[in-house]
């Protein structure tokens, strides 16, 4: 886990050496002289070694200083402060969402597997996996915000003016990204039940006198479940990656919109600092994956 | 290869079809130039001279679907491409020889694919100049990690089945074996993974559109178009909702073919 991060830093940070876009020029624009340019990147550390650079910087990350921004001249913790619990918020909220919907909805689609409810919902599901989680943001700010005016567009409510407020204005947003996913996750272990159906150890469980539903209740989702959480830990990567791009449709002060903000800034040291520390979320939940399923099977054992 | 004939597969490939049918005449025809601005006809709902309406610059909406479909389509088939062929390579050449090359690139691999591939993507494109070219470089270039353990897996598994030993019997070297008798093997796996890999890069190429970073204005492109139908969700909705709608379809039909093949677009 800790080499897979070590390489994510070293080509987070190898990315912004390669390219030939160069941060003083946007920094100084139309002052530009070959001397201030000079200067500036001395001033920012830019003139060293890569190498001593990276390792500069690596360390300066494990001891809690981020570096300090180009374009607002302050630490990056601070130019960060707040905007990452607004996507951290945004992401577990679609995330427990995607959880909440799927899972009753998986496990009644296969009880009553065959019926038209299973089928119209089967399809329904083909369809929501299809929808980009953008245009289903769209669709809300139309549908809920403008037509049924349940929320202002554009809106947002910081979390220390009301919590009920904040986490109103991330529903919606957090409902776009969690739908496509959830109709993954319900046909997933939709499927994966109906795969343990067939298996001998249901025949014996039926022929002792259960009923379909206690079949499955007991025996069956202990087995079914378990691909189920490797699949769910692992969108957790893709929520992240929505909320980034569902954070511009409704105008959400998150890391999505200051990431943009500094990539067309060539504030360097902010992009490498979310894109690490989203890798590094990321990584961890991963792990996190791996331990919670060999705890559901201990037959699985970490490698 | 066998493919199952069921539903799914029929459905993909009627939506799929009808997609490519309406993208090949869109490169030929279009009902009317999807960049002419009218400013007599700005905004209009769908009408008969206008079949999904037209946009704030008075363009017909339909043409700039099925040019911006077309844009779309072939951002997502270069991807994948530039994907397919180098994962094909390298896949190839780590599943058949192994060793200490191995293990790197699979690190190197792992490191890629751990992290979300549209936030990395947005970055490489907006280090580069933001347009069409860099968008299917940056994604190809992501695309490559998933595409190469998948051929790796494979080739690692067919290396050791009878067929191969009785081919290298038979005198033919490691490029013979792999390209006329390997390769063919894996086609049946790697197809619903193409499919699916195409779905994903449509995805990414909408996003990256949408987000201002991708196909640059007047030209026309799934997600560019949202982005602009947004300031006018109000006055004309039936703009974002013509643009999704061509999106949902091409990722649908290439999602039920892919399951039609045998793959798990969930999974």
């Amino acid at each position: 886990m800790l080499v897979t991060l070590l390489l994510i830093s070293l080509l987070a940070f190898l990315a912004f050496q390669i390219i030939p876009a160069d941060p003083v020029t946007k920094l100084l624009g139309t002052d530009y002289t070959p001397e201030r340019a000079a200067a500036l990147r001395h001033e920012l550390g830019l003139d060293r070694n890569v190498l001593v650079r990276y390792l500069d910087w690596l360390a300066g990350f494990v001891t809690g200083d981020l570096g300090v921004s180009y374009s607002y001249g302050m630490p990056v913790s601070e130019v960060m402060a707040g905007k990452g619990a607004v996507t951290a918020s945004l992401s577990v909220m679609a995330w427990l969402l995607v959880i909440a919907i799927s899972i009753p909805l998986g496990i009644t689609l296969a009880r009553w597997q065959g019926r038209r409810l299973d089928r119209v919902f089967v399809a329904m599901n083909q369809v929501f996996m299809a929808i980009p989680p953008f245009f289903l943001g769209i669709l809300f700010t139309y549908v809920f915000g403008m037509v049924l005016k349940l929320f202002v567009p554009g809106g947002f409510v910081q979390p220390e003016e009301g919590l009920g407020g904040f986490f109103g204005y991330l529903f919606f947003p957090a409902l776009a990204i969690a739908l496509p996913k959830a109709a993954m996750v319900t046909k997933l272990l939709r499927s994966s039940i109906l795969n343990q159906m067939g298996q001998d150890y249901v025949r014996t469980a039926y022929s002792r006198g259960n009923s379909r539903w206690s079949v499955i209740r007991t025996h069956v989702l202990r087995n079914a479940v378990l691909p189920v959480v490797t699949f769910v830990s692992m969108t957790l990567a893709d929520i992240v990656a929505g909320s980034i791009i569902v954070e511009q449709v409704f105008a959400l002060p998150g890391l999505g919109r200051l990431l943009l903000a500094s990539i067309s800034n060539r504030d360097y040291p902010v992009v490498q600092c979310i894109v690490v520390i989203i890798a590094a979320v990321v990584v961890f939940m991963n792990y996190l994956a791996d331990v919670v399923t060999q705890y559901i099977d201990p037959r699985i054992r970490l490698g | 290869m066998k493919i199952e004939h069921n539903k799914n597969f029929t459905v993909g490939a009627v939506i799929t079809c009808f997609m490519l049918a309406v993208i090949l005449v869109g490169m030929f025809w279009t009902p009317y130039d999807p960049n002419a601005m009218d400013g007599a006809a700005k905004r209009l709902a769908p009408c008969l001279a206008h079949p999904l309406g037209t946009d704030n610059f008075g363009r017909d909406i339909l043409s700039r679907v099925i040019e911006g479909a077309g844009a779309t389509f072939l951002i997502a088939a270069a991807t994948v491409a530039i994907g397919l062929a180098a994962g094909l390579v390298i896949g190839g050449l780590t599943g058949w020889y192994g060793g200490w090359l191995d293990e790197c690139l699979m690190r190197l691999n792992d490191a890629v694919a751990a992290f979300p591939s549209i936030l990395l993507a947005l970055v490489l494109i907006a280090l580069m100049e933001p347009g069409r070219s860099s968008v299917i470089l940056a994604l190809g270039v992501l695309f490559v990690p998933s595409f190469a353990r998948i051929v790796r897996a494979e080739v690692a598994r067919q290396k050791s089945l009878d067929y191969v030993a009785s081919a290298r019997l038979m005198g033919a070297g490691d490029v013979r074996i792999l390209l006329l008798h390997i390769l063919p093997n894996i086609v049946p796996v790697l197809l619903p993974s193409v499919a699916i890999g195409f779905n994903n890069a449509v995805l990414a190429e909408a996003s990256m559109s949408y987000l201002g970073v991708g196909v640059q204005p007047p030209d026309a492109s799934l997600g560019r178009m949202l982005n602009e139908a947004q300031g006018y969700l109000m006055s004309a909705p039936w703009y974002a909702l013509s643009a999704g709608a061509a999106i949902i379809l091409l990722i649908l039909g290439f999602g039920l073919l892919s399951e039609g093949l045998g793959g798990d677009a969930g999974a």
